[in-house]
């Protein structure tokens, strides 16, 4: 199964992410494992110093946005292409 | 929506600004007078009708420019900023450091990564600093509020003093070479060879326009509706002059006592900025008002206490004695020529 990462320290914003993240890949019925990096030093070391991020298999998409449920189907979509 | 409507949409509303912007004063009065039906030159009708000309006033305003700065922004990501700053470890890098700071996509929760990725690539402490006192202090919200409070030599007085006071506060941290009251564990931690790099068309970085001026008007509207209200009602309410006798640029001590009071208060330039009108209105000299305002907006007990975890605790005292220090020799000056 394919892991997506959800990175964030605990903020308001990082959990509203990761609720649509769940709900983008409950919508689109794809199996995906949400991964949650707390860690700030492991956040880092993805390359990004905006929080929320995510990525895809480790690879970084997005950084510093709390991105909505339609833009993270799209981002789904088009690694599932 | 469809990115093509959606531009259409953007650039009517662009053209509409510009007259709404002209005609607000006839609109308010026509609103006040003629819509609810006051009597003109009553105090209360006049509070009335400055509080209906200036609100939309500073929306119209700040709309503006935080969908230009939403756009500017997208171009200088955190991470190009740190891969431009790496190694310079002289004034200049300083200088680039601050007025970055002013550009660079910043809130007050991503202090600390900022920090840490900084410093991990290669930025010096003090060049770090530098950014992390620009970043919060000069920012388009404070930068518009004083412009259309006072107009744009104060805006610039305040940008210019602003980064006087990150270039040299991390000027002076870097000379002292404090790098041994930063936690050990900082400098221990492997840089990273990963970065990340977004690739934005037009449409997107319109896109972050818009975003911007949604998530900073749902941040700030309030703040400003009540600080306008309360500059309109106070005007009438408290005596001319009641500042002058503690705030008055003839006591040598009002500087360090507003930045004394400042400091632990916690708002954003919003907040803050009607406040200082009704400051200066009474009273109140250029130089204190404005080592109050930075003080507040830019030096903050709770986000400083946020460093601790990656500061020791007489780097922050130095950080917040520094900047203070800056601080209180902008606010001395500006008593001084004024």
């Amino acid at each position: 199964m394919k892991k997506i990462q959800v990175l964030g320290t605990g903020c308001a914003k990082c959990k509203k992410l990761e609720e649509n993240v769940a709900l983008a890949i409950k919508n689109l019925g794809l199996d995906y494992e949400i991964e949650k990096i707390t860690d700030i030093k492991d956040i880092l070391n993805y390359g990004i110093m905006m929080t929320p991020g995510l990525g895809i298999e480790g690879k970084i998409v997005s950084s510093g946005r709390l991105l909505n449920v339609r833009e993270i189907e799209t981002i789904l979509t088009t690694d599932n292409a | 929506m469809e990115p093509r409507k959606k531009i259409w949409l953007i650039g009517i509303l662009l053209i509409l600004w510009y007259p709404i912007y002209l005609n607000l004063d006839t609109l308010s009065s026509f609103i006040v007078y003629n819509i609810i039906g006051l009597t003109p030159g009553d105090h209360l009708t006049e509070s009335i009708r400055f509080f209906v000309y200036e609100v939309p006033k500073v929306f119209l305003l700040l709309a503006l420019i935080v969908f230009f700065m939403g756009i500017v922004r997208s171009y200088f990501s955190p991470e190009k900023t740190r891969a431009l700053l790496g190694g310079k470890n002289h004034i200049f890098g300083n200088i680039s450091a601050a007025s970055l700071g002013i550009v660079t996509p910043f809130c007050s929760c991503s202090a600390i990564p900022l920090f840490l990725g900084f410093v991990e690539s290669g930025v010096p402490l003090g060049v770090t600093f530098s950014f992390l006192i620009a970043a919060p202090m000069i920012n388009e919200i404070a930068l518009i509020l004083l412009l259309e409070m006072f107009g744009w030599q104060t805006a610039l007085i305040y940008m210019f003093a602003g980064l006087f006071i990150a270039i040299f506060a991390g000027w002076v941290i870097g000379k002292l070479k404090l790098e041994h009251w930063v936690e050990d564990w900082v400098y221990q931690m492997q840089a990273t060879n990963t970065e990340f790099n977004e690739k934005l068309t037009f449409f997107d970085r319109i896109d972050r326009g818009v975003e911007a001026l949604r998530d900073i008007i749902a941040k700030v509207w309030l703040y400003i509706v009540v600080g306008i209200a309360v500059g309109a009602g106070a005007h009438g309410y408290i005596p001319e002059n009641f500042m002058a006798s503690i705030m008055g640029s003839d006591k040598w001590y009002s500087v360090p006592l507003s930045i004394l009071i400042g400091v632990p208060l916690y708002s954003n330039a919003a907040g803050i900025i009607p406040v200082v009108k009704v400051l200066l209105e009474k009273g109140a000299s250029l130089g204190t008002a404005l080592a109050f305002m930075m003080s507040v907006i830019g030096l903050s007990l709770p986000e400083t206490i946020i460093l601790k975890k990656v500061l020791k605790l007489p780097l922050i005292i130095t950080f917040i004695g520094i900047v203070s220090l800056g601080i209180m020799l902008v606010g001395f000056v500006f008593n001084l020529i004024y």
